[in-house]
């Protein structure tokens, strides 16, 4: 196991606040009608950057649920630039192009725990040096395919990092109303396989579990469930009035543990940031929001579109239907 | 009519034997192919359909799977993004519904929802179809409900020729396919098939009888007893046609509309419940190609709305050969 250094820390905490100034210009740019539906970042900030950076992203893949993608940014540009053109609703948000090993949003909640489960699999058949990382939350755990994937995983060892990201509530079912379980990371014990449990709101000890868990995959020990605790701090999307259940007294005890604020002493006390630094990565991270927000509504889409990767070649069905498509349409342009 | 075998050497093969060996050739042809499955390994399969893929190519590559369908179809997911080609087996049909959110939500969905970013190069063999006397949920056929899964292709051969044809044809798809083995058929359905390499194309039909009055369209077991029905109508000078469907989808939309148009007259026979069937789908793409073709009114001959009955009911349910001569009968009747 090794301790991000802090120069990583320093990175980390880029990454951290990034997430959350775009989260928040995300969720005004909903509410003025420029964006679907938006699930903020408020408290997942530690978990899911300090996760990625344990990884190795040429070789490694990561199997999103769907809050995470404003927090990969250690995968590359190309991942806010899809996931704004996934926010208008633009069919090339899916695409997360090659070489990049991250796939898109899931929003069929523990679905993508067994696809992690078969990508691990499959690079070991492929001899291949990585792992999958799998993020999903204390609520998709109570799916099948969260037992399914684990169960299988440890059966076949595969190099596949199981985090579930316990941010106490699914929509507004508390932790308590999803398992009658001590933690999440005690149900590794039915799978045969380690179950750590961490303070998701401390970077370090995330990325340290990640990296462990890393190493064992790699050394062939097989599959770990990470369970890291959070609290969400803000609604679970924008269709969501968190007010109607969330105590008010558990929200401010919780926002006094925010990662970000956490993160940020530790490196003002080592004099790695200051405000300035401060300012100037949320401003960085607006401007990089919106570049990617115009180049995704200046992406061209054409109606036909909509049939389009269905199959990698029409069916005599999608010919006729992209034929009366077409028609229609230049019906309307006259 | 015209053999398209009369010219290849060829082996007679039950279809269990042309899929056993399908499978054989085509792990040996490319090594990412993998089988993955309950049973699958050291069992070559509950009906043998894998026998012999773990003695030849290892555990690596043949894989027993704890019994998990979900889990069954949502890792073919992942192998396949891993550059692998899985072929997944189903025990049979009816456990599917263990596996419906993967197999409708993801396998489907791959390419569709990461606009070709991946090749989803999935297929997922499973046994179905009556007859058999199976405990339940092992004969429904499913295929409607696969089929109104956009993204999904489905083949359901009925000879041992197609067996391979198209199981072959399959697994070199890049798109997923559900490859439906009938039951009956395993050992029931037996003919030539070509030595070495055979591929038969997703979405062309075959003609499967010659004629001229009428045509049965069908598709997997239905298709042989389509054909007996034909051939006892002709011993009484009629002369019946059957269109074999070999895939659901693609649909081969032309084939259906030149035999109706021809005949003028025709019956569909499925073994699935006869609301939201998939004879529905083909009668109105019958009324879509060549409504004014049509001499009589479509016939169907279907299970009836039931779940799949218990063996001392089923043969009151799964079409035989009677109730597709009497819908013959009946449809050429009519004015």
């Amino acid at each position: 196991m090794t301790s991000p250094s802090n120069a990583q820390l320093r990175e980390i905490l880029v990454d951290m606040v990034m997430a959350r100034t775009q989260s928040g210009r995300l969720w005004n740019l909903q509410r003025q009608g420029q964006v679907g539906t938006v699930a903020p970042i408020d408290g997942h900030e530690a978990t899911i950057v300090a996760a990625v950076h344990a990884l190795e992203t040429e070789h490694d893949w990561v199997a999103p649920q769907y809050r995470e993608p404003l927090a990969l940014r250690r995968y590359g540009p190309e991942i806010l630039e899809r996931f704004m053109l996934y926010s208008l609703g633009h069919p090339a948000g899916g695409h997360i192009p090659e070489p990049i090993r991250v796939l898109p949003n899931q929003i069929s909640l523990g679905t993508q725990i067994p696809h992690a489960v078969g990508i691990a699999w499959g690079m070991t058949l492929r001899s291949e040096p990585g792992v999958a990382l799998v993020f999903f939350g204390d609520g998709s755990s109570s799916e099948g395919d969260f037992y399914e994937a684990g169960n299988l995983a440890g059966v076949l060892n595969a190099p596949v990092v199981m985090l579930c990201v316990n941010n106490q509530w699914a929509i507004s079912t508390p932790v308590h109303q999803q398992t009658a379980a001590e933690s999440f990371a005690a149900k590794a014990a039915g799978f045969g396989i380690p179950g750590i449990k961490v303070d998701g709101n401390d970077a370090a000890a995330v990325y340290d579990a990640v990296d462990e868990a890393r190493s064992r995959a790699l050394a062939g020990k097989g599959p770990t469930l990470v369970e890291a605790v959070i609290y969400r701090l803000g609604a679970h999307t924008t269709a969501d009035d968190p007010t109607r259940y969330v105590p008010p007294e558990d929200l401010e005890a919780a926002r006094r543990n925010d990662p970000i604020l956490r993160l940020r002493s530790q490196l003002e006390e080592l004099g790695l940031w200051d405000d300035d630094a401060q300012a100037a990565t949320e401003a960085e991270a607006m401007d990089l929001l919106d570049k990617a927000l115009d180049a995704a509504k200046a992406m061209p889409l054409s109606p036909d579109a909509v049939l389009d990767h269905c199959f990698s070649a029409d069916t005599q069905r999608l010919e006729r239907q992209r034929a009366d498509l077409l028609e229609a349409g230049q019906r309307e342009d006259r | 009519m015209e053999n398209p075998l009369e010219d290849v050497a060829t082996s007679d093969l039950t279809m269990l034997q042309a899929i056993n060996e399908t499978l054989h050739a085509e792990m040996a042809r490319d090594d990412r192919v993998v089988v993955l499955g309950e049973d699958v390994a050291r069992n070559g399969g509950v009906f043998r359909a894998t026998e012999g893929l773990f003695e030849k190519f290892g555990e690596q590559r043949v894989v027993d799977t704890p019994i998990s369908e979900a889990v069954i179809a949502g890792a073919t997911v992942g192998l396949a993004i891993a550059g692998l080609v899985p072929v997944a087996e189903i025990q049979f049909l009816g456990f599917s519904y263990q596996a419906m959110h993967q197999l409708a939500g993801q396998v489907a969905r791959l390419r569709y929802r990461t606009q070709g970013r991946f090749d989803p190069s999935i297929t997922i063999r499973a046994p179905f179809g009556g007859g058999v006397r199976t405990p339940e949920l092992h004969s429904d056929s499913l295929e409607a409900q696969f089929a109104n899964m956009a993204g999904l292709k489905i083949a359901m051969p009925a000879t041992a020729a197609d067996a391979k044809g198209l199981l072959a044809a399959s697994i070199r798809e890049p798109d997923p396919v559900l490859f439906l083995e009938p039951l009956r058929g395993y050992r029931g359905i037996r003919g030539d098939v070509p030595d070495g390499e055979h591929l038969v194309p997703l979405g062309v039909a075959r003609t499967a009888r010659e004629g001229d009055d009428i045509v049965i369209i069908a598709w997997s077991y239905q298709v042989e007893l389509a054909c007996r029905a034909a051939d006892t109508l002709r011993s009484e000078g009629l002369s019946v046609r059957v269109l074999d469907l070999r895939t659901i989808v693609p649909l081969d939309i032309e084939a259906i509309a030149t035999a109706v148009s021809h005949c003028g007259r025709a019956v569909v026979v499925q073994e699935s419940c006869e609301t939201g069937g998939f004879a529905s789908e083909v009668i109105a793409t019958i009324s879509d190609e060549c409504f004014w073709d049509l001499e009589a009114p479509v016939a169907r001959v279907s299970g009836y709305d039931v779940p799949y009955p218990v063996g001392m009911l089923e043969d009151h349910y799964v079409p035989d050969e009677a109730r597709i001569i009497a819908a013959v009968r009946h449809t050429l009747e009519l004015a």
